[in-house]
């Protein structure tokens, strides 16, 4: 379980199957912006695990850790990530 | 059929079987589902978004509500986000220097219920890839401009969220009805690529 304020790292992986981290937010630093709580986890859904839920977060990227110099430093990107998708940092 | 995709060819004809199974077992009839879809289409397009949107301008304990559990706020009002399969709902705030912007980059995920079906641009690679990346750009190629240094955050809908913005409330509307403010409220106000 993280809090609010947090510091995570999403893990790299990737599944051959569904899963609902994007590329572009993979292996990068992110804050826990807000718990979510538990919701239908699609990664486990698409495996056929009927009524799979998962704790997910809305994890605050900033631009310069997405997209290194070429990213607006005043902007930032926020995505509900699920727990198995994140690692403390 | 009430309601085919000319582009994806291959969901339709599962939709098409799937409604033949259905009535085949007496479960469904086409006036059935054209009743629930018109039903729904009728309630789920922006002037319902914009009715939550004015509550909030006018009402600062709703405004309140509607950010802290937007799915208990617009209950208050009525509206029904559980149609077809529970959604959770978050509101996020425009303030002075600070900026929303809605997407979602793995595939369409769009307050429905609030808005109605969503605009093919929303659906585009380009605006998908392109608003994480250099959200201000996307905003000048609608027109919008920010003042510099107002900061923007992307929300991309990547779990079983959907976000609506809550634009800030017009300058010059302090004698304005709740009706006549839920007027100047626009879809692209709600997505985030338009100021109001």
């Amino acid at each position: 379980m993280y809090a609010v304020g947090d510091a995570v790292r999403t893990r790299v992986m990737n599944p051959a199957g569904h899963t609902r981290l994007p590329v572009y937010v993979r292996g990068r630093p992110g804050r826990i912006e807000h718990v979510l709580g538990a919701l239908p986890f699609p990664d486990a859904r698409a495996a056929g695990v009927a009524g799979a839920m998962q704790t997910a977060y809305t994890v605050r990227f900033a631009s310069a850790d997405l997209w290194g110099v070429d990213g607006d430093p005043g902007a930032g990107v926020c995505a509900d990530l699920f727990e198995s998708y994140l690692e403390m940092r | 059929m009430s309601h085919v995709h000319a582009t994806s060819g291959s969901a339709a004809n599962r939709v098409k079987s799937l409604v033949a199974a259905l009535e085949g077992a007496g479960l469904l009839t086409e006036q059935r589902l054209d009743d629930a879809v018109a039903s729904f289409l009728g309630r789920a397009q922006p002037a319902t978004g914009a009715r939550v949107v004015a509550r909030a301008w006018v009402e600062a304990g709703f405004r309140g509500r509607l950010l802290d559990d937007a799915n208990a706020a617009v209950a208050e009002l009525g509206i029904d986000l559980t149609h077809w399969a529970p959604v959770k709902l978050r509101a996020v705030a425009n303030e002075p220097g600070r900026h929303n912007l809605i997407v979602c980059t793995l595939c369409s995920c769009y307050p429905l219920a609030l808005l109605g079906p969503s605009p093919a641009w929303y659906k585009s690679e380009a605006y998908r890839s392109r608003a994480v990346r250099d959200p201000r750009s996307i905003l000048a190629e609608f027109g919008t401009q920010l003042a510099p240094g107002v900061e923007i955050t992307v929300w991309d809908s990547t779990a079983e969220v959907r976000y609506l913005v809550l634009p800030e409330r017009p300058a010059g509307t302090a004698g304005a009805r709740e009706d006549e403010l839920a007027a100047l409220v626009t879809r692209d106000g709600l997505i985030g690529t338009a100021l109001v």
